[in-house]
């Protein structure tokens, strides 16, 4: 038995929307999951109702070992950051972490104990007896973290912490959340619509699209075999090259190339998918590509240009490779690293 | 030099502002320091005699009223115990009100909010004698129950809480909720602290609107036992700088007020930010 299970758990709204269908997943004990999709797919939804924030329409939900369906969310042993941290605005930072072991009845020597452990892990013990307006963004961060871990929690939920902070302190608090859940080991649900923060936090994540998880997997696993245009489209920077094609007998013909003895029985229309790390220059290359834009990372170029169709395309190269604006270069499939998916459905048929 | 200018006239009409209404109470005060024959032969003072204590002793302990049961430091007491009431009491209901309005899933609390809010335009003095029987029915009259309970709902300090709790972030009861706070811990630990500010001016709005009351002592009191400063105002006799004594000490109390708990007003203002 694994230590969070959702077995079909569905939320409908009172006014009808489908936030969530039947999902169904297992956590194991100590792992970091991420749930990442575009705003508006359910993840939230979902985090809330492992939170008791939402009432479950319909499924179960299993935290070790036990159905908290119908348990009070105080009771769940869960605890939340949220996106605006949510801290007590009237209490300082001490009291914001000790509010919920008083709530708990633990005698104040503990409490006091537990706060101050919390407090130089996360290092904001300096800060203890201020309030919240006086810190700043990442220090109003660790503080909602630290309100999370006093509490040693069976669960932590992250509802995208990461937003509110700007770039730099984005990456820096990504390393620290990561850095302390290894420390900690607390199993950790973690929602985000950046995938980047995705892949680099996760030990596992769950795709998720209209209500519905698209794929579960490790990042890399997500990444190399993505089992959806969707999940294509989504993971990965830049974007996955998508190219409209048709798929006959094994062979692949798109606009100006074909490629033959593709991995599939699918005949019909197809959506043919290039990473733009997976390919490089050649001088008889399958795609062609009229170079609009380029721009220079440092350690890798990003080419954008045209198909012959007029359609987007961005190829990555190393960063010494250096190619003009307005020329035409030509470019292979790396290890027939493609993917080719139904139109139509959208799945992965190759 | 203009900025010297501009900055000396508005002070200059600030004072002239002040000056205005400061003046009579002070030919109040200075007159209700000389004695009787002083005022009566030479009108108001503009500068202090030497009855002070005089005057205010006797103003304070005099009996009056027709059955000579009562004094001016009763009034007091009972003015304070009303006003206080009625501040206390009204806070506590509208946060209250507030609070299951806006936190309770009640049906059509919309609704009931703007019928709630409809009793502004109902004065007391249009509903004074319904509530009057109401009163006599329960034996309420001539005691300070009767004298607090009917003016003690206010409408406006419900939607100003209200107004103010509908701003505390949802998160806010989420996180509470996760931390196990229940309902009612809820209220004490959070929305009470984070209204502290909005307490304190309806502290002050509602004691002061409680201090003022006049009509309704009026009615609700025929024991001379229950009078307050306001009805004292209109009730006194006796000679001319005794009433003015009288006058100036009824000013005292909601000024007091204002003074103590203005300091927690704008301290709590100043916080916020």
């Amino acid at each position: 038995m694994s230590f969070l299970e959702l077995n079909k758990v569905t939320k409908v709204y009172p006014n009808g929307t489908k936030a969530v269908h039947e999902t169904s997943m297992n956590v194991e004990n100590g792992e970091f999951m991420v749930f990442v999709g575009p705003s508006g797919c359910g993840k939230s939804t979902l985090l809330r109702m492992i939170a008791g924030l939402e009432d479950i329409t319909e499924g179960d939900i299993n935290l070790d070992g036990k159905l908290i369906n119908k348990v009070d969310p105080s009771e769940r042993d869960v605890a939340m950051v949220f996106q605006n941290y949510a801290l007590y605005p009237h209490m300082n930072v001490y009291n914001n972490l000790a509010y919920g072991l008083k709530n708990r009845g633990i005698d104040k020597q503990s409490i006091e104990q537990k706060v101050n452990d919390a407090a130089k892990l996360l290092q904001i013990s300096e800060f203890l007896q201020r309030k919240p307006s006086m810190l700043s963004g990442g220090q109003r961060q660790r503080v909602a973290m630290g309100r999370a871990i006093v509490r040693n929690p069976k669960i932590f939920l992250f509802d995208e912490p990461l937003s509110n902070l700007d770039a730099k302190l984005r990456i820096q608090m990504r390393l620290e959340i990561k850095k302390l859940q290894q420390k900690v080991g607390v199993t950790s649900i973690f929602v985000t619509h950046d995938q980047v923060e995705a892949m680099t936090l996760a030990d596992r994540l769950a795709v998720i699209n209209n209500g519905i998880i698209e794929q579960l997997g490790t990042p890399i696993e997500i990444y190399n075999n993505p089992k959806s245009l969707f999940v294509a489209g989504f993971i990965g920077s830049p974007q996955m090259n998508f190219i409209d094609g048709e798929l006959k007998n094994k062979t692949l013909f798109a606009e100006g190339f074909e490629i033959k003895n593709v991995q599939s029985d699918f005949n019909g229309e197809i959506t043919l998918g290039i990473r733009p790390e997976h390919m490089s220059q050649s001088d008889s290359g399958l795609i062609n590509l009229s170079v609009e834009l380029v721009e220079q990372l440092g350690s890798d170029n990003l080419i954008y240009g045209e198909l012959k169709n007029k359609k987007d395309f961005c190829y990555r190269c190393p960063g010494n490779q250096l190619i003009e604006k307005g020329s035409k270069i030509s470019l292979n499939i790396n290890d027939n690293n493609y993917y080719v998916f139904d139109k139509s459905s959208g799945n992965r048929v190759n | 030099m203009t900025r010297f200018f501009t900055s000396g006239f508005s002070h200059l009409i600030l004072f002239i502002g002040i000056f205005i209404m400061i003046a009579p109470v002070w030919m109040i005060f200075a007159s209700s320091t000389h004695t009787s024959s002083v005022i009566n032969m030479d009108g108001l003072q503009l500068f202090l005699g030497d009855s002070f204590y005089e005057n205010y002793l006797r103003v304070l302990l005099y009996q009056g009223g027709f059955f000579k049961e009562i004094t001016a430091l009763k009034m007091f007491f009972n003015s304070f115990i009303m006003a206080t009431g009625v501040a206390l009491l009204s806070v506590v209901t509208s946060l209250m009100a507030a609070y299951a309005l806006v936190y309770y899933r009640i049906k059509y609390a919309t609704l009931l909010f703007w019928i709630i809010f409809i009793t502004i335009l109902v004065p007391l003095e249009l509903r004074i004698f319904p509530t009057y029987s109401v009163m006599a029915e329960l034996n309420l009259v001539n005691s300070y129950f009767g004298l607090i309970v009917p003016i003690s709902a206010s409408a406006i300090a419900t939607l100003f809480f209200r107004q103010f709790y509908k701003t505390v972030p949802d998160e806010m009861l989420e996180s509470a909720k996760l931390d196990g706070a229940n309902p009612w811990r809820f209220f004490i630990d959070f929305l009470v602290p984070l209204s502290k500010t909005m307490i304190v001016a309806m502290l002050i709005f509602m004691f002061v609107f409680g201090y003022n009351q006049y009509l309704w002592p009026l009615l609700v009191t025929s024991s001379e036992q229950y009078w307050t400063v306001v009805m004292g105002l209109k009730m006194m006799s006796g000679s001319i700088v005794h009433r003015f004594a009288f006058v100036m000490m009824s000013m005292v109390p909601p000024i007091l007020i204002i003074i103590i708990l203005q300091k927690h007003f704008i301290k709590g203002v100043f916080q916020d930010k």
